[in-house]
């Protein structure tokens, strides 16, 4: 069986060794060392974390504060809570501020799975994507988790990172290059193109071996950056496969879709489909059956990609 | 029978309940493989005395306009909340065993939707003691006489949310509002004075113009007696700082950070079962069985 990884580990492997590198790395948590993943850091560096209890709207002024004290603050919590919560912290006092600080949203999407919607976080693309000044990156495995908070590290102002807990395989090589703002190219194809990031990749590549069983080729973007979008390969995508289906683990409105259809209806309008959680909130079930409910799997993007395209062979 | 035999017999049968619902509860969150069994058990105490002796409820008519409402704002303890409202006959004792399981009712956070008794769906922390403001000022506004209860944790109270509440309760002179603070001194990761100290709370919530009580959140009699008193001055809303125990009636859960939300294996099981059952002569009940997920 395919090995799985919860991202979180890589995110606090690469977090920890840069934190030995750069003394200007913090991190700031809400009652959420735990959930964060983040016991070895506090053991390592107890004094480089900053808990500031369960109060999640300090947490991001006192990030905004730590950054103006040239400090290089990670704000680490639960992805509904940090972006739902913190919102106007977030667009004051990070993007509209322009403050260095790092939002870490953990256990994103629906992987709170039975602890239903307050704790699914399926908006949190859609509210930050509508501030301005702020990048995005849900990245699709350990291998870009790991390059993702690197990047973040090192390029100065406002990043969110979305950070999922429900486990996923490795989808890129090893020699694998995350770029912020470009999208990974993980599988050729001219009859289609299936756009995915973070937990739905893997799923993608899935859909895209039973279509090329029935003789279409689907090309597979792993759109890892939602915010800056990468236009041109969504562009070369509806010019050179002529249909589109994008897939996230988030409601369908705002999200990685709803930015690529924002492209794609602008300059090359082609049939799309929107895969995501649509306007509801969740019944009660597991991370992974709901997944299955909303048709966020390999039969529900294949289903998506055969109503766009009809096989040739 | 007299006064304090009355009042032996009705904290005698409150116990027995109280140890149902713990009971229940670990069975529920034992087959589901989620669950807070420590604030769960930290507040049973209070929840059981609410809906057995205070709140002036109907199960059968949940949303009469005069009805006295609660609100746990500590919306992780689901699992007592929906056991203390089965056990009162909000809904049938058999839906119990849906908790978590897919489409059921009885969702990880409670939701008002879905089950009848549950006044706001809580489970961002925080968010009770506003709604319990409006709910309590609405009651002055419409002259129906109700009193609102509303249960946070400790940890909870770090959210600013609830410090705007409680200006606006003094400020609205909400008499009719009680709030019930779960002081178990532990939040999900630590201890509360470790991670973002709370002391001294009753001095807090006493400038911010409440009448402030402190009691043992376990002990019947005090219970019982500090409900009776409220409200405890004319014109001031009222706060109870519940000195409880997270993971109270199992030893090894109790005080324990780690049993926030562990959820027991066989032999914790095994063992908490038999301590629980052995308090007061309490006789476990049969939950309809499902199946138990391995692994999760
Ligand atoms: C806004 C928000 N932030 C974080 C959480 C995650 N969380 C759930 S329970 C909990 C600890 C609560 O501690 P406390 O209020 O003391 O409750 P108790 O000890 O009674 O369980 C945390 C941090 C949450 N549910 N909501
Ligand atoms: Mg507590």
């Amino acid at each position: 069986m395919t090995q799985l990884f919860d991202c979180r580990d890589a995110f606090n492997e690469k977090l920890l060794e840069l934190a030995h590198l750069d003394t200007r790395i913090v991190t700031v948590v809400n009652d959420s060392v735990g959930s964060s993943k983040l016991t070895q850091f506090r053991a390592e560096f107890a004094n480089r974390l900053i808990n500031v209890g369960i109060a999640e709207q300090n947490m991001v002024g006192v990030g905004a504060g730590l950054a103006n004290g040239g400090l290089i603050p990670f704000v680490c919590g639960a992805s509904p809570f940090l972006t739902g919560r913190a919102l106007e912290q977030i667009k004051a006092d990070v993007a509209y501020s322009n403050t260095n600080v790092k939002l870490c949203g953990m256990s994103s999407g629906m992987a709170y799975g039975e602890l239903g919607p307050t704790h699914h976080s399926i908006e949190d693309l859609a509210w930050l994507r509508a501030i301005a000044n702020m990048t995005i990156i849900v990245p699709a495995d350990p291998v870009e988790t790991s390059q993702a908070v690197a990047a973040a590290a090192s390029i100065t102002g406002p990043m969110f990172l979305r950070i999922s807990r429900v486990g996923v395989p490795v989808v890129h090589p090893a020699d694998y290059k995350f770029e912020i703002g470009k999208a990974a190219r993980l599988r050729e194809g001219r009859d289609i193109t299936l756009i995915a990031n973070g937990v739905l990749v893997h799923k993608a590549l899935e859909a895209a071996e039973q279509l090329a069983s029935e003789g279409i080729e689907a090309r597979v973007l792993n759109m890892a950056t939602v915010k800056p979008l990468d236009e041109e390969a969504v562009l070369a995508a509806a010019a050179e496969t002529g249909a589109i289906v994008t897939v996230e683990e988030h409601t369908i409105y705002g999200g990685l879709g709803s930015a690529v259809a924002e492209v794609v209806v602008t300059h090359q309008p082609v049939p799309m489909r929107i895969l995501g959680v649509p306007g509801v909130f969740a019944p009660t079930g597991s991370a992974e059956w709901l997944l299955d409910h909303f048709g966020l799997n390999a039969a529900g993007i294949y289903n998506a990609a055969r109503e766009l395209v009809k096989p040739t062979k | 029978m007299n006064k304090n035999d009355e009042n032996t017999e009705k904290i005698a049968r409150l116990r027995q309940i109280a140890t149902n619902v713990r009971l229940r509860d670990m069975e529920m969150i034992y087959q589901a493989r989620l669950g807070h069994i420590g604030g769960d058990f930290s507040a049973t105490d209070i929840l059981v005395t609410l809906y057995f002796e205070v709140l002036k409820i109907d199960p059968k008519n949940p949303t009469a306009p005069d009805r006295d409402r609660f609100i746990l704002s500590k919306g992780h303890c689901a699992g007592a909340l929906y056991t203390t409202l089965a056990f009162a006959g909000f809904f049938p004792e058999s839906e119990l065993a849906t908790f978590a399981q897919p489409l059921s009712n009885l969702n990880g956070h409670p939701n008002r939707n879905k089950v009848p008794g549950v006044e706001t769906n809580t489970g961002p922390l925080g968010h009770g003691l506003p709604v319990a403001v409006g709910t309590a000022l609405a009651s002055q506004l419409t002259g129906l006489n109700y009193r609102v209860f509303v249960i946070t944790g400790d940890g909870e109270l770090q959210e600013g949310s609830n410090w705007e509440a409680a200006m606006s309760a003094s400020h609205y002179k909400l008499d009719n509002l009680t709030v019930i603070v779960d002081r178990n001194r532990l939040q999900q990761g630590a201890g509360t004075e470790q991670t973002n100290g709370l002391d001294p709370l009753d001095e807090k919530w006493r400038a911010f113009g409440w009448s402030v009580r402190e009691i043992d959140g376990h002990d019947y009699n005090t219970l019982l007696d500090i409900f009776a008193q409220v409200p405890f001055e004319p014109g001031k809303p009222n706060c109870i700082i519940a000195n409880t125990h997270k993971g109270q009636g199992v030893s090894f859960m109790q005080d324990n950070v780690a049993w926030h939300h562990k959820v027991p294996n066989a032999a914790e099981y095994a063992a908490a079962l038999k301590e629980l059952s052995a308090q007061n002569g309490a006789t476990p009940l049969e939950l309809p069985k499902i199946e138990v997920k391995v692994g999760v």
